[in-house]
């Protein structure tokens, strides 16, 4: 996968979660997966086509996730509920919509559809290409969360 | 009209809608109502005295767009201040919503004091 792909995911995931969440993620080094098992508690999932096609997912550790969605809403949420499976949606769609306007001012125009939301424990990310995919993990001061990009340029 | 004024945050989504009402919040806005979908919303618009509108572009049973241009249509609440919210600026939808007379829009990611701006640039211009 071009490196410009990582670039803009990388860029709009911190700038959304910066924005939103006020939250500063430290992004590691990437790396490729095989499986389709997920790292985090709650996973969003995003299509994408266009000038490239595939996924993205976003996977939260329950630890992460309660931190930006309680700093999201300005009150603090402690268990794992709708409202968590919700702004996961939310947060993978504008992390979506960030990095596609990067990459649209490349000449690549991207077009997503609806994100969708798996919770639980060791759940799958299953990505429209099936994979492998390249993981960027991120830290947290509250947790860990890594952006799981499956792309091929078209 | 001021920090006092009636803001109706339009979302399919409770969790945006939670969102930016905190973002409002953090503004000095508190008059805040909300609406789930575009339906809803225009029947508020129509019952209550809404003095400003931030809807999401997409909503199911009826788009921010579908909604703009239904507020636009109605002489009674045609004036009402409108911001739509997107995730993306596609220049299509741009000019699409500016056509309907959108009065301004905004990108998400934004923060409370991008959205207070766009807010207040619109008041501003109807003054």
């Amino acid at each position: 996968m071009d490196v410009k792909f990582i670039n803009a995911f990388l860029e709009g995931t911190i700038n959304v979660l910066t924005t939103m969440a006020f939250v500063a993620p430290k992004s590691g080094t990437p790396y490729i997966k095989k499986d389709s098992v997920a790292s985090g508690d709650v996973s969003g999932i995003i299509g994408l086509t266009g000038a490239a096609r595939g996924s993205l997912a976003l996977s939260f550790s329950e630890a992460c996730i309660l931190r930006v969605v309680s700093n999201m809403l300005g009150e603090e949420i402690t268990v794992m509920n709708h409202d968590i499976n919700d702004a996961v949606g939310e947060i993978t769609n504008m992390i979506s919509g960030a990095a596609r306007k990067i990459l649209e001012s490349s000449g690549l125009s991207i077009t997503a559809a609806i994100p969708t939301v798996v919770a639980g424990r060791n759940h799958s990310i299953v990505h429209v290409l099936g994979g492998p995919s390249v993981i960027i993990p991120f830290s947290t001061d509250a947790g860990l969360f890594v952006v799981d990009i499956c792309l091929t340029e078209q | 009209m001021g920090k006092e004024m009636k803001i109706l945050v339009v979302d399919d989504f409770a969790t945006m809608r939670k969102v930016v009402r905190n973002l409002l919040k953090q503004g000095g806005y508190e008059n805040i109502v909300e609406a789930e979908d575009g339906v809803v919303a225009l029947r508020m618009i129509k019952a209550q005295k809404i003095d400003f509108v931030i809807s999401d572009w997409n909503m199911p049973n009826m788009t921010g767009l579908e909604l703009l241009k239904a507020v636009r249509a109605d002489a009674e609440v045609s004036a009402t201040p409108f911001l739509m919210v997107t995730a993306e600026a596609l220049q299509d939808n741009v000019i699409a919503a500016v056509k309907a007379g959108v009065s301004n829009y905004i990108v998400k990611p934004f923060t409370s004091e991008v959205l207070s701006e766009k807010i207040a640039n619109i008041i501003e211009k109807m003054a």
